[in-house]
């Protein structure tokens, strides 16, 4: 026990522990604002998952092919934003069934990284390492002094992580005080009242939906060209749907569910922190009973806070005009 | 058109679109000219067909996949029929393996006809506790249970590799645990090399015959069937929509346990961290396909472990057995956005949801 006290005293006084917090923080967070955009406007998108894949494959397929890592982004949103409009289609022209159709584009999202991998790359499971994309000359975090506390948390993250925090408050704004954010939450809670007043609620969500895919293939393109500069299989390993518990546990407002993802990104990094720490000896064949930790926090959060955050009231239920 | 011939249309049009489209993406794979590639594709679905049905092994290799795939199908279906989306029969699966392996291999002292049934029994009831968790929590909270029976995967993926590595591991190489007792293993009908086809085959069939007599014949089943079509209404009629909820999780969940027990006490005699190894994902398909009827989920899992087994062959010339998922991903969509498939085909129904 005095060892696990001494273990948790020296993780929570280690910059490396606030860096692992914020990097794990990230594709959380870049995921669950993109499902905040697509719920808001009463669409779910358990897709994420899927879409998360995809964008941090076609990173490194870019960046493969062009030695670019920002071409790398691009392909990457690109290819997001085609699976986020497949969802949009099937959920909004065809009425389908949000939740079923969104597990189809994760299979398939599973299945083309897994089959391109090897004719692309020439190899199955992982690529080799490529160029990540890193802050150049310019890196505004070196305005701490070299070898503080502060330099060490932040002067050695990726750039995606500053872009994640800054889409917080662009969201925020965004949702809440522009025109089309009252639109899309109009859609969400009442479409027939939105539709009624003349707004068009199918463009406003295929919007919602749309953006939610540069979101989350943002968050994918983090993993591989942000992070670890190469593309294994499934490397995204059910981050879409932390973001998504994320999401509920932040009552789909940005900033609570910044709070919510730093929550899930604060336990990752204690994990990799304490099961790292000489002075609790954790044997390998242990780590597996450490790495179930998120996903149990992830099941009682949902588990037990659902009934007091509220959904917008349409998600989930097609609209559709009469007449 | 009648809702009968509909529900046989749709799964049928999206198997012929979603192979129609894994043969555009094998197309693009290809080398050389137009018509190298189509040789290409030809050649690729000869030995996809061959390797599912060419021989008597391919046949039986078939038919050993197809054992569990039955039943992480009913375990899908089952829960759709009752309205909740039963993403986790890999972790039930997977628990309820390990568990039925820990009883199988301590079970030496028992005679087999009691060894065996008692193993089935305590992989269902491991499968359906671990369905339960997401049951209750969906009745009694309302959480999603897509989210939680994600979650609730990741844990027994994690626990599974736990326990196959540290306290009921067996020898190197692959994680694996100790052979069951001689007493537990179910007997052998057919053999391909080293692949033994046993009588779990015939244990799954019946599974589907039960749930087709639950669901059709009892007054359970009607409950069930009436929670998953309005579950408001259900309610009204004086139906517990949360005990039902729960009730289907955990009958959902013995399924998949038991679709584990199989592969451990059928198959493999051991439990492997890679047992489960997508087979409760294939179920999701496999119910969409089947619409959710007991008989049609057993054609449905021919048809997907056929794709599965001649895949492994369709690999030697060289195209990736991911192209199964691709597959399995387009025909999930058709099904659920059916009316893509009704306008293609023109059908004007009355105003009708989706099969789930």
């Amino acid at each position: 026990m005095m060892n696990f006290l001494v273990a948790l005293g020296q993780s929570v006084t280690n910059p490396v522990f606030y860096k692992q917090m914020l990097s794990a923080t990230t594709p959380l967070l870049f995921a669950s604002l993109g499902g905040l955009f697509s719920e808001k406007t009463g669409v779910t998108n358990i897709a994420l998952e899927g879409i998360m894949l995809i964008g941090a494959f076609m990173g490194v397929v870019g960046t493969y092919l062009t030695g670019n890592p920002w071409i790398g982004i691009i392909l990457a949103v690109a290819a997001g934003v085609s699976f986020a409009w497949l969802h949009a289609w099937a959920s909004i022209r065809f009425c389908a069934n949000q939740i079923v159709s969104a597990t189809a584009l994760i299979l398939l999202a599973q299945g083309l990284t897994g089959f391109l991998l090897e004719p692309i790359f020439g190899q199955p499971g992982s690529t080799d390492i490529f160029p990540k994309l890193e802050w150049g000359a310019f890196n505004p975090f070196d305005i701490f002094p070299k070898g503080s506390f502060l330099h060490e948390v932040f002067g050695f993250l990726s750039p995606f992580v500053l872009v994640a925090f800054l889409l917080v408050i662009a969201s925020w704004f965004w949702i809440y005080k522009t025109q089309v954010g009252l639109r899309m939450r109009a859609v969400g809670e009442n479409p027939e009242a939105a539709d009624t007043l003349g707004v068009n609620v199918f463009r406003i969500r295929y919007f919602g939906v749309i953006m939610s895919g540069v979101f989350a293939s943002l968050g994918g393109a983090y993993l591989s060209v942000g992070e670890l500069g190469l593309f294994s299989e499934n490397m995204t390993g059910g981050k879409g749907f932390i973001a998504l518990a994320a999401m509920i546990l932040g009552n789909w407002h940005p900033v609570k569910t910044m709070g919510a993802c730093m929550l899930f990104g604060a336990a990752q990094a204690l994990n990799e922190q304490l099961q790292s720490n000489p002075n609790l000896a954790i044997a390998s064949t242990t780590k597996p009973l450490f790495n179930l930790l998120p996903f149990v926090i992830t099941l009682v959060v949902v588990g037990g806070l659902v009934g007091r955050s509220r959904a917008p009231a349409s998600v989930g239920v097609p609209f559709e005009k009469e007449g | 058109m009648n809702r009968r011939a509909l529900s046989f249309i749709i799964p049928v049009m999206a198997v012929i679109i979603a192979l129609v489209v894994a043969s555009v993406i094998i197309i693009l794979i290809g080398e050389g000219s137009f018509f190298e590639r189509l040789g290409f594709l030809g050649r690729a679905y000869y030995e996809l067909i061959r390797g599912a049905f060419g021989s008597s092994g391919a046949w039986i290799n078939t038919f050993i996949r197809m054992t569990p795939l039955i039943l992480t199908g009913l375990a899908v279906g089952f829960g759709f029929r009752a309205g909740v989306f039963n993403i986790g029969a890999e972790g039930q699966m997977a628990m309820g393996a390990l568990a039925a392996t820990v009883f199988a291999v301590n079970a030496s002292f028992l005679p087999v006809f009691l060894a065996i049934p008692l193993s089935m029994l305590v992989g269902m009831l491991t499968g359906a506790v671990w369905a339960g968790i997401a049951g209750f929590l969906k009745a009694k909270t309302g959480a999603h249970e897509v989210i939680t029976t994600i979650m609730l995967n990741w844990i027994a993926y994690n626990i599974t590799n736990w326990a196959v590595t540290a306290p009921f591991s067996s020898g190197v190489g692959v994680p694996k645990s100790p052979e069951i007792a001689t007493s537990t293993k179910l007997p052998a009908l057919a053999t391909a090399q080293a692949n033994v086809l046993s009588v779990g085959l015939f244990v799954a069939i019946s599974a589907a015959l039960v749930i087709y007599v639950l669901l059709e014949k009892t007054s359970r089943g009607y409950e069930v069937k009436a929670v998953g079509f309005n579950p408001y209404s259900a309610e009204y009629g004086g139906i517990s929509v949360s005990k039902n909820i729960i009730l289907t999780m955990a009958i959902s969940g013995a399924l998949a346990g038991l679709a584990g027990t199989l592969e451990s006490i059928g198959l493999y005699h051991r439990f492997y961290g890679t047992l489960s190894a997508g087979k409760g994902f294939d179920g999701i398909s496999i119910a969409l396909i089947g619409q959710n009827h007991p008989f049609g989920i057993i054609f449905a899992s021919l048809l997907i472990s056929g794709l599965r087994t001649g895949s492994n062959q369709m690999q030697f010339v060289g195209v990736p057995k991911h192209i199964v998922t691709i597959i399995q991903a387009v025909i999930i969509f058709l099904v659920a956005a059916d009316r893509i498939v009704r306008t293609i085909l023109r059908i004007r129904t009355s105003k009708g949801g989706s099969p789930v």
